[in-house]
């Protein structure tokens, strides 16, 4: 007897797709999960080691509640023109999701800047990562978040060139889409930050 | 100087071994090295090597992998366990044994790093691979280049603690290198960097393949099993899967960490500088002792569907395993502090975590007794998978008792870090996780090798195990309890415990026929396959869905994609009165589909030799060679996502013929 063999359409086809392109999706939430235990892990580090100081500065006598104010209205800009971005990517114009990513790199990007000034100046004043226990949490903590923020922009730079050469066909829609959750993800760990490391640490005295 | 110190970091000649046994270990390695790739060179087999098994996407092929590492490696920790051994039951009084103290502390920190990272989890992977996908009837695991990605970064860090034999040494701090004992000031060698880069990368492997089982099993289930008809292995799996990816952050910064104190000077765990090294203990055990579970969550799975197999019964109480599972999977993390109630936290909180830790046996009792009302009136057959399954529970059952003992905290002032706790730990992984994945080996491997595995020579080698594991670590209660503290490699022979390391030392000689035995089995039954062959597809009358296809199971795991509706799929398909019938695959009236498979691809394997390169620079302090080793990750990660043609499809035609030419072959031999 012979089996029949059933027609397999490109309408099938595309639902594979789909399919797969929505379990990568998943897979992305659960790795930011992870991200998150990590940052927790983080974050738990410094709530253990803020006090240690060691001799050397507390976290009052180093940060400036306007400057960090300013990084993090960077930072909270560059997630409001992501999320346009996804809006456009939603309505299919390439030419806005390519503008407000760029607008979103930008911003990031002065983030960053100001972030590695910060750094800096703490490193020339001699309160760098081995002063203190305290430091070492703090540099580490807010670095990892930079690093990320480092990772979103080689990763944004590299869409921005993709959706400019292949436009927006099923594959790149579902990497914007990571992407975006990814860059307000690191939105939501800054917002602790600032909270927990800035504010808290600017008002104790 | 400088020119070299650019170049080569701290490598230099002098780091080759100086020592007799670490230079003899050194050289067998890299003989058997050499040997494997002259061999694989003179045979012509680069070839099929790479496209065949470097490059695959084969869930079922990289279990293999994992399990040919896993193996050899048990043999390396194994020759540790035997030279810690030979080194305790001679060095009393006047002797000093065979191993100077330096050697003996890199010996037992090598052996309980391997053990765990990479016979544990090798073997644990190895077996989820083999098997997790055709049991949820699916064609692979969720994303195939990450398990790829995942199985090379593992591959990367066992080359890396194998090769602190050969240039550099490894750590002196024990499997879990607490500071200050593993900061620079008091551990100045390259060992440590080797303990933490090599872990680094296998553990950011295991985290990896964390996300991609959870993925597959609640991704890439057959059509109509829900999640209260999966089989108890895919619960398990889930369990210990959640804890890993739950887990495995907090291992990555605890490492992380311990690298910048050693590597940029941060103050984390120094002694001085404002750092605390009771954070690194409570860090590493809100890792470790979750990942105690994880390794014995998928070993409790394998017995699940060993045990109603093997009892021709439905698992007893399947609502109240899934339930078990969870709440073991929730409490692992309320108990770490048990590891330390001498640290001193108080009454409250050492209470606090003993009572915690008592309630988590009582899940983990409830698993038990469910296997024995499974075979509770059951038809058993005492085949080797069963016998693995009876020793493991009375091992388990004891060593589970010791560690109540243990959850006392005044008692556990007296037991911490002595022998008892050495024979608590032993009892519950190797008689739990190591029993439990050979229970599995022999159940499943048939499936993918296509025959069975020799039952005489498989009882031979349980026998000399059980007997071997028990003379080797009952004393060891024994000896804790008369005081001995874990990891000497020195006492006074007034002690009178001498008779009783040698007792200990004989059980280890017994435990290595047994796995000499095992490996005989496996080589054995490879050369007598003929007789051993498995031409149903069926050879244990199983009950879940791998049974169904035929062994070896074909690369694209169904021609057909099945549909379920029961727990026991398989059972209730070749017995329709039992329960309610249930089509799995209408065999006379197959309707073919095109099938889409990934292609393979070099790329994991680069992406893995980038990351081993970045951590082999770590740990030498090669700038240069971290900067390509990190730009390699980073480019390749590129290219792979920038290609959008990494499937294939084989059209429903020549599915249709494969399906028929495999069925034929079959019915042939
Ligand atoms: C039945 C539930 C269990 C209880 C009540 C229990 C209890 C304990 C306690 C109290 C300790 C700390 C003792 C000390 O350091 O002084 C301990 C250590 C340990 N347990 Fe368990 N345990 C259980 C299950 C397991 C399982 C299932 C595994 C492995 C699969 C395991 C592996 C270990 C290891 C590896 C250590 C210590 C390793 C080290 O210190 O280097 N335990 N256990
Ligand atoms: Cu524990």
């Amino acid at each position: 007897m012979e089996p029949t063999l059933a027609v397999s359409s490109k309408a099938l086809r595309r639902q594979e797709v789909e399919e797969g392109q929505s379990k990568i999706l998943f897979g992305f939430w659960i790795y930011i999960m992870t991200d998150c235990v990590l940052f927790a892990s983080l974050f738990a580090t410094y709530a253990v080691l803020h006090n240690n100081t060691f001799g050397g500065p507390s976290g009052a006598q180093l940060f400036s509640l306007p400057y960090v104010l300013a990084e993090t209205m960077l930072l909270l800009t560059s997630s409001f023109s992501c999320g346009l971005a996804t809006i456009a990517l939603q309505n299919k114009s390439k030419a806005k999701v390519i503008g407000y990513f760029f607008l979103t790199f930008l911003l990031g990007l002065g983030f960053l800047a100001l972030e590695l000034r910060e750094f800096r100046h703490l490193v020339l004043i001699h309160d760098s990562w081995t002063r203190s226990g305290f430091l070492s949490s703090y540099f580490t903590l807010v670095g990892t978040h930079g690093l990320h923020i480092t990772i979103g922009l080689i990763w944004m730079a590299v869409m921005m060139i993709r959706v400019l050469k292949g436009g927006l066909g099923t594959y790149n829609v579902r990497r914007l889409k990571m992407l975006a959750i990814f860059w307000h993800f690191l939105d939501v760990i800054w917002i602790f930050i600032f909270t927990i490391v800035y504010l808290l640490g600017a008002l104790r005295v | 100087m400088y020119f070299a110190n650019f170049w080569l970091g701290k490598l230099s000649i002098h780091q080759l071994p100086t020592n007799r046994i670490t230079q003899g270990g050194a050289i067998m390695m890299v003989l058997i090295v050499l040997a494997i790739l002259a061999y694989v060179t003179y045979v012509k087999k680069w070839r099929y090597l790479w496209n065949e098994w470097i490059t695959t996407m084969d869930a079922k092929k990289i279990g293999i992998m994992y399990i040919i590492v896993a193996i050899a490696m048990l043999l390396r920790g194994g020759s540790d366990a035997a030279l810690l051994r030979l080194q305790q039951a001679t060095s009393v009084g006047a002797s000093h044994g065979v191993l100077p103290a330096s050697t003996f502390q890199q010996i037992f920190s090598a052996h309980g790093t391997i053990m765990i990272f990479f016979v544990g989890m090798g073997l644990m992977f190895g077996v989820i691979n083999l098997i997790l996908p055709v049991m949820l009837g699916s064609r692979d695991v969720a994303f195939p280049f990450l398990n790829s990605v995942s199985f090379w970064l593992f591959a990367g860090g066992m080359v890396l603690v194998n090769l602190s034999l050969v240039i550099g040494q490894f750590s002196n701090a024990g499997w879990l290198a607490y500071p200050p004992l593993s900061e620079l000031r008091f551990s100045p060698s390259v060992g440590v960097d080797y303990w933490i880069w090599s872990l680094q990368i296998a553990g950011v492997g295991s985290l990896m393949s964390g996300i991609n089982f959870i993925s597959t099993i609640l991704k890439n289930r057959a059509q109509g099993m829900t999640l209260m008809k999966m089989p108890m292995f895919a619960w398990s799996v889930l369990g210990s899967m959640s804890l890993v990816v739950f887990a495995f952050p907090i291992l990555t910064v605890t490492l992380a960490l311990l690298a910048l104190d050693r590597t940029m000077g941060t103050h984390f765990f120094t002694a001085g500088g404002g750092g605390n090294m009771m954070m690194y203990v409570n860090l590493i055990w809100a890792w470790g002792h979750p990942e105690v579970y994880i390794l014995v969550l998928p070993a409790f799975g394998v017995f699940s569907e060993v045990v109603p197999t093997f009892s021709r019964k439905r698992l007893f109480g399947y609502t109240s395993m899934v339930l078990a599972i969870w709440a073991i999977v929730l409490l692992s993390f309320t108990v770490w502090l048990h590891h330390f109630f001498t640290m001193g936290a108080g009454a409250n909180v050492n209470a606090f975590f003993g009572i915690m830790t008592m309630v988590i046996a009582i899940p983990t009792g409830v698993k038990i007794f469910n296997w024995l009302f499974t075979m509770y009136q059951g038809r058993i057959r005492l085949k080797t998978p069963m016998y693995w399954f009876l020793g493991f529970v009375v091992i388990f059952t004891i060593g589970g008792m010791a560690g109540v003992l243990m959850s006392v905290p005044p008692v556990d002032f007296q037991l911490h870090n002595s022998l008892f706790l050495v024979a608590h730990f032993h009892m519950m992984i190797v008689g739990g996780v190591l029993f439990g994945l050979f229970s599995g080996l022999i159940y499943w491997l048939p499936k993918v090798l296509g025959f069975r595995l020799n039952e005489r020579l498989g009882r031979y080698s349980f026998w000399f195990w059980l007997v071997g594991f028990l003379t080797a670590f009952t004393p060891l209660y024994v000896l804790g309890l008369m005081g001995a503290t874990r990891r000497l490699d020195h006492y006074s022979a007034a002690t009178g415990w001498q008779p009783l390391f040698i007792l200990a030392g004989f059980g280890v000689v017994l435990i290595g026929i047994g796995l000499g035995l095992q490996i005989l089995q496996l080589i054995y039954s490879i050369l007598t396959r003929h007789a051993l062959m498995d031409t149903t597809g069926d050879p244990w009358d199983g009950r879940t869905l791998e049974w169904s296809v035929p062994s070896p199971i074909p690369f694209y795991n169904y021609a057909i994609l099945p549909t379920v509706s029961s727990k026991d799929p398989f059972w209730a398909k070749k017995h329709p009165t039992e329960q309610p019938a249930l089509e799995i695959v209408q065999d006379n009236q197959p309707a073919y589909k095109d099938i889409v498979l990934p292609k393979n691809s070099g790329l994991g394997v680069l992406i893995a030799g980038f990351a081993f390169l970045f951590a082999f620079a770590m740990v030498w302090h090669i700038i240069w060679l971290d900067i390509v080793g990190v730009l390699g990750v980073i480019i390749t990660l590129i290219i792979r996502s920038t290609d959008e043609h990494t499937e294939y499809t084989i059209p429903a035609q020549e599915v249709a013929e494969l399906d028929r030419n495999y069925r034929l072959e079959r019915a042939e031999v």
